[in-house]
């Protein structure tokens, strides 16, 4: 199965790592690899680069942000191929972030009807 | 359903149903095979007689019955289905007859005790699964509307099913986690049976135990079996004629069931043996030793207070460490427990149990506990109790 780990913390909180965390990153994404698991991953840029797009009676509006500082915000995935859930969580939790934010781990829809 | 039917469905249905979803991977036909195989059996047994081993032919019949459905389900789609459908036909014996039914439900306690599920979730499907209770009487049980229930347990089968939790006994370092969440959801379905009285949900909850125990025999299983027996061997002295709670201090100890008591103190001997303490063993230790006591007044206190040491340690909580100040108190350090209980106030504060207790202990070091009593008393909710601690109240400085 395929399963999205979606990597949350607070903007800020990666200070309070302890450790290399981009090494960490690096090492975690060589491991992944090796086994077979890794099947694609990448960081986001951080919220106060993002735009909000919205369509609404037709028309298209755009806003900056979103911002909400005190709140985990998206910022990057991997897309894991696992055996179960069990296997997922077991490398969800290896995800540097994991230790100071949330990995929310989520099914890949399957749409072969 | 007739009487022979129903008893072994209540003994079976379980172990049925698990080496169903096993086989099937798939928790609704393996209920509706079930369903169909009750209803043959209905139909049958009462002519051909109830078979010898009532669960085989239970599940050799669910069994066919759930081929069917895929067959039925399969029938416009291609070859590859139907040739899969033969393997897994041929995969077990479908003579009633033959052998024992294989136990496959320290798997499926496991899958529906694992925590991606929420919580009320594992309990309502380890009671639909493992213990065969209609969705109908779960919601009774659990003061919910039957349609809640049902949508509660079809979300749970729908995780299962799209998020691929597996079927299977956890290993290695995820052990305790694990099995502490399926004795929880045990001890929980215990307490929904022991508190407000519906004695069904408690011997659901010791038999789940038992299975579990006897499938993975491992202490902290033990330690929860003899708590809950524990509790139980004192259940003929906990109400009145009136049907109110009697507190531990005031029960009638000579209505406790001693052989029950004997029997949960060997168990838990034997876990504690083992050397691989935990919070379920201590809690059952603890239940022991009030169980021992003659009285009230002979209870070994600083043994007890002991125990909440080693508890706190192992499962630090605010209701733990009030218990460990309370015990402190009885082992004759009452003002090092009222220090103990006001470093809790913040976290308590407004939770009865709390407020009862520094009342009396304030009352019991001689200072001032008016104000305390009425605290107590206005959050607390039967008339019985609130009269009880009136009574103290007036008896205070």
């Amino acid at each position: 199965m395929q399963y999205m780990a979606l990597i949350y913390s607070t903007p800020g909180s990666e200070a309070g790592y302890e450790g290399d965390l981009l090494a960490d990153y690096g090492q975690f994404t060589q491991e992944a690899v090796a086994a077979g698991v890794f099947k694609a991953g990448e960081a986001l840029m951080p919220v106060s680069d993002a735009s909000s797009v919205r369509v609404r009676g037709g028309s298209t509006a755009v806003t900056d942000g979103p911002f909400a500082e005190t709140k985990e915000v998206l910022g990057g995935y991997y897309l894991l191929n696992c055996a179960d859930l069990d296997e997922a969580i077991k490398w969800a939790a290896k995800i540097p972030t994991a230790k100071y934010g949330t990995i929310e781990v989520r099914p890949l829809m399957v749409l072969d009807r | 359903m007739q009487a022979a039917l129903a008893q072994a469905y209540r003994a079976e249905s379980g172990r049925v149903l698990a080496a169903l979803i096993a086989q099937f991977r798939d928790f609704d036909l393996a209920e509706e095979a079930l369903q169909d195989a009750v209803i043959e059996a209905a139909r049958t047994w009462p002519e051909a007689g109830t078979p010898a081993n009532a669960g085989a032919w239970l599940l050799a019949v669910a069994r066919r019955r759930a081929l069917d459905r895929l067959r039925k389900a399969a029938r416009a789609k291609d070859e590859a289905v139907q040739q899969n459908l033969a393997l897994l036909a041929g995969e077990r014996p479908d003579d009633e007859a033959a052998a024992d039914i294989p136990d496959e439900r320290l798997r499926l306690i496991f899958t529906c005790c694992h925590p991606a599920l929420s919580q009320e979730a594992q309990v309502a499907l380890t009671l639909r699964t493992l213990c065969g209770l209609p969705a109908r009487e779960i919601a009774r049980a659990f003061l919910v509307p039957h349609a809640t229930m049902n949508q509660r347990l079809t979300r749970a089968k729908a995780k299962i099913r799209h998020a691929g939790i597996p079927y299977k006994v956890p290993e290695g370092p995820d052990i305790p986690a694990r099995l502490n969440a399926v004795l929880s959801v045990i001890y929980l379905i215990f307490n929904a049976g022991y508190a407000p009285r519906n004695p069904a949900l408690s011997t659901e909850a010791l038999r789940l135990c038992a299975v579990l125990h006897h499938l993975q025999p491992l202490p902290e299983t033990a330690g929860l079996w003899a708590l809950m027996e524990l509790h139980m061997a004192r259940d003929p002295a906990r109400l009145d004629a009136s049907n109110t709670l009697i507190s531990l201090k005031d029960q009638d100890r000579t209505l406790w069931d001693r052989h029950a008591i004997a029997r949960a103190k060997t168990r838990l001997l034997h876990a504690l043996a083992q050397s691989r303490p935990g919070p379920y063993q201590i809690q059952a230790a603890i239940s022991a030793l009030h169980c021992e006591a003659e009285s009230w007044a002979a209870t070994d206190w600083p043994q007890i207070l002991a125990l909440y040491d080693a508890l706190y340690a192992s499962a630090p909580s605010p209701v733990v460490a009030l218990n460990r100040a309370v015990a402190k108190a009885h082992a004759g350090a009452p003002e090092a427990a009222l220090k103990a209980l006001k470093a809790l106030e913040p976290e308590l504060t407004g939770y009865q149990p709390f407020h009862a207790a520094k009342a009396e202990l304030l009352a019991r070091c001689g200072l001032p506990a008016q104000a305390e009593y009425a605290r107590a008393i206005s959050l607390t909710t039967t008339p019985e109790e609130q009269a009880f601690l009136r009574q103290k109240q007036q008896n205070s400085p």
